[in-house]
């Protein structure tokens, strides 16, 4: 009998990319990305020009740095509701040290890099927290960031009290390149994406961690039963979502300068979203960071197209990505959990 | 006179047949138990039966007429099926679940008071004294199987079908059962039931089935046919030509010995020694703490013993991590739920115990396929592709994988947990020639298993366990099935004789 259950278990039976269905799952996002754009050149000239794929991947990096972490947690059949309230904390509390800081090390590029270091730090403990209530408490992921997402997000509406905290404006100019500047041409927070998704997808595919990773999303106890480090890695996830977290905070904050109450508000939803569109398994077991990049893009266009034809209104943007997330899923359905 | 008629039913799931041109009667008032090895198709027989499942061809007759295709039509038509695995609602109360469906009501309201009344009587129709009040998650399993029984009872219906209704009975139970079941053939109501248990079936069945391959071998009245014809008819040859021939006892060094190892719940007081070139064969019940035992000694579940020592040095017990790195592996019985990941692709499974141990940080993919080479041909896994996920190979094949995948560590203590379940016969000779081959090369081989032939057909030890406790050894020639059942029923308490084994 059990050699029945497995050809039910085994319907998709090879591995994604020879097949026509096989290579249009494997490459989906990215061919609806292409869609996008070509829908996007037909409808606004400006839509292709430097300036504005600039502007939208620019913008598309806060996001798409958390979502690389987000891209772990939920290949290891985790959840981290809280990315969004994080960032606002890290914001606030780092903005909060180095105008502090400013006393003792001066305007200058140390403070920013103490900023940076703190913001890495406060991200990386949050993420610890959240992944031992998690693993060792053993509370559900979504409960456990759920909580977390409300204290955060109180905490640094107690620390604002309500209104905003502000980089001192002597501190701005130092802070200003890490959003606004540019190496070779291409803006900052493009590159950082950029490093970022390069390293956490050859971790996530070609190195044991990974593996570690999608073999816990997959199936936690043949992971456990196969000398797998389970609490370890679930633990580490959270933490590298954290860190995440942190960079991308590092980054948005030079660009308006102040942390409020509505910092990053809505942040994991997109992060989730972007994740699920680019084809990782939302049970886990499956993940592909290129894919998470291409989710990204694929929300950041859609507003951008809202933005600039006019043609339908804007406010409709939430509409259209919620469309986006639920076809994402329905197509990939039927595909056997890795 | 007829109850249920089989004609040329046959199944299939996708190109696999399952079941090829069953013809089967049933008569009113019978008992009829279907036997065969794990995969043979009871099982799936007993589904289509209950209508669960429809066949892929052929017809079934209930009182002359053809039997209704859903699982409801056929309950309506006065089928039950008992299923294996519990289909009850943890959350509700012993009576709800009796009723369940089928609720006895006044008016719009349910008649709790009428439902516990009946639920009782029902249970003590088994011999169950389970408080009707009780949620179930509250209960023990054997409650369940008993709730699960009460249930099919309340029913009222002709035809019963029992899947393995004994697995977690004790003796009692189900000589209390048994006790029900004649009450219900005598009254014209009929059973079908499956039994990995030979003696059970001699016990209650008129006639017996036997299954092979998905094809009926044989048929006849149970008074007509001795345990070991059956059992010869479920392999299709003489038992004596599947296993491998027995390596001498000679004196083998121990390579781990505990003492006192207790898990909370599951294992008690537990001392045994693991020696170099042997088998040893745990035997017991389902239930009997056989997996438990292993699992504690590995860091799969909490415990504690007065002393642990492996090639000699004394040590604390090992975490799970800290097992396989002292090459102990355990091989799980639960091949689906914890052996492999079934998504995943044949290179990263065999790849995945010997990764996490030792593997570099970096993942080298050519060797992983070089490893996968090596091990389709080295245990002859039979696969169209190498790139298929494990889900997409027949369970013979799947365990082979496991096997790969465990041996790929290079373990010096390898325990096999029902190393053939779900296996055809084929696989399983191949099975018992890697474990015979392993422990020639000088490994020490713990094999668990619930049938009783393959625990006799391959060790050169065994230890019988009861209720958490091992019960009995047996060594050598001294190994037989009354023995064993005698020790695993409780008939013949002897502590563990340590030295006596030689």
């Amino acid at each position: 009998m059990t050699d029945i259950t497995a050809t039910s278990a085994g319907n998709a039976t090879a591995s994604p990319g020879r097949t026509l269905a096989g290579i249009f799952e494997a490459a989906g996002p990215l061919i609806a990305l292409i869609l996008l754009m070509l829908i996007g050149s037909l409808m606004s000239d400006s839509f292709l020009g430097a300036e504005n794929l600039s502007n939208v991947f620019t913008r598309s990096a806060i996001i798409g740095i958390i979502a690389v972490g987000a891209t772990f947690v939920i290949t290891a059949g985790g959840l981290d509701l809280s990315v969004g309230s994080l960032s606002a904390l890290v914001a606030g509390v780092t903005i909060m040290f180095m105008n502090t800081a400013a006393e003792t090390l001066g305007p200058g590029w140390q403070l920013v890099a103490a900023g940076i270091v703190f913001s890495l730090i406060v991200g990386a403990a949050a993420g610890l927290l959240n992944g031992v209530m998690i693993v060792k408490g053993r509370v559900e992921a979504f409960i456990v960031t759920l909580g977390a997402m409300g204290i955060f997000r109180s905490v640094i509406t107690w620390l604002a009290d309500g209104g905003s905290i502000s980089l001192d404006f002597s501190l701005r100019d130092a802070a200003r390149p890490i959003y606004y500047g540019q190496i070779l041409g291409i803006a900052v927070p493009i590159l950082v994406l950029a490093v970022i998704a390069i390293v956490g997808e050859l971790v996530l595919r070609r190195m044991r961690f990974g593996r570690h990773v999608a073999a816990i999303g997959s199936n936690r106890h043949v992971a456990f039963y196969s000398a797998i480090p389970v609490n370890r890695v679930r633990i580490l996830t959270y933490v590298i979502q954290g860190l995440c977290v942190a960079v991308a905070t590092v980054i948005y904050v030079p660009r308006l300068g102040a942390a409020t109450p509505s910092t990053g508000l809505m942040w994991e939803l997109e992060a989730i979203a972007a994740v699920i569109i680019g084809g990782t398994a939302l049970s886990g077991g499956f993940g592909r960071i290129w894919g998470t990049i291409v989710g990204v893009l694929i929300l950041g266009f859609i507003s951008n197209i809202l933005n600039l034809t006019g043609f339908i209104s804007p406010y409709l943007n939430g509409a259209f990505q919620g469309a986006i997330i639920i076809i994402a899923v329905l197509l990939q359905r039927d595909r056997s959990q890795g | 006179m007829t109850l249920l008629t089989f004609r040329d039913i046959a199944k299939s799931y996708g190109i696999v047949p399952v079941l090829k041109g069953i013809d089967l009667v049933v008569k009113p008032g019978e008992v009829l138990a279907l036997v065969g090895e794990n995969g043979a198709g009871k099982s799936t027989l007993m589904r289509i039966a209950a209508g669960l499942a429809p066949p892929s061809s052929g017809a079934m007759l209930l009182d002359g007429a053809p039997v209704p295709a859903t699982l409801h039509a056929a309950e309506r038509a006065g089928i039950v099926m008992v299923h294996q695995e519990f289909c009850l609602a943890p959350h509700l109360t012993v009576a709800e679940n009796v009723f369940l469906g089928r609720e006895i009501t006044r008016g719009l309201f349910t008649d709790r008071k009428a439902m516990e009344m009946r639920a009782r009587d029902l249970l003590a129709q088994l011999g169950s004294a389970a408080p009707v009040r009780a949620r179930l998650r509250d209960l023990p399993v054997s409650d369940w199987q008993m709730i699960e029984l009460a249930k099919a009872f309340a029913r009222q219906p002709k035809l019963i079908l029992m899947d393995e209704p004994t697995a977690v009975l004790s003796a009692t139970e189900a000589g209390n059962l048994f006790t029900r079941i004649r009450a219900f053939r005598d009254a014209g109501g009929s059973v079908i039931f499956t039994s990995h248990r030979l003696d059970e079936v001699k016990n209650i069945a008129d006639r017996v089935a036997v299954l092979r391959d998905g094809q009926i071998v044989r048929v006849e009245n149970t008074q007509d046919v001795s345990e070991d014809e059956m059992a010869e008819a479920m392999v299709g040859r003489p038992l004596a030509e599947i296993y491998p021939p027995r390596r001498g006892a000679q004196g083998r060094t121990v390579l781990l010995g505990v003492a006192g190892l207790t898990s909370p719940g599951a294992v008690e007081e537990a001392t045994l020694d693991i020696r170099v070139g042997e088998v040893l064969g745990i035997s017991g019940l389902v239930g009997s703490g056989r997996t438990e035992l292993f699992e504690a000694l590995f860091g799969l579940r909490p415990a504690k013993c007065r002393s642990f020592h492996l090639r000699g040095a004394a040590r604390k017990l090992p975490t799970a991590r800290e097992a396989w790195g002292l090459k102990l592996a355990y091989l799980t019985e639960d091949r689906k739920g914890k052996g492999l990941l079934l998504g995943k692709s044949l290179d990263q499974n065999v790849a995945l115990t010997k990764g996490a141990i030792n593997g570099a940080n970096w993942i080298d993919r050519r060797a992983e396929r070089r490893d996968l080479e090596a091990a389709v041909g080295r245990y002859d896994i039979r696969t169209g592709r190498l790139d298929v996920t494990a889900g997409a190979l027949s369970g013979g094949n799947q365990q082979k994988v496991l096997i790969a995948k465990t041996l790929a560590v290079e373990p010096d203590l390898i325990v096999f947990d029902e190393p053939t379940r779900g296996v055809d016969i084929g696989a399983k000779q191949q099975i018992y020639e890697i474990i015979a081959t392993l422990a020639a090369e000088g490994k020490a081989i713990v094999v668990i298993s619930s049938e009783m032939q393959e625990i006799v057909g391959l060790s050169d030890r065994v230890l019988v366990m009861r209720r958490g406790r091992i019960a009995g050894e047996l060594s050598g020639d001294a190994i037989n099935e009354t023995d064993i059942i005698r020790f695993a029923m409780g008939l013949e308490d002897r502590a563990p004789q340590e030295e006596a084994s030689h």
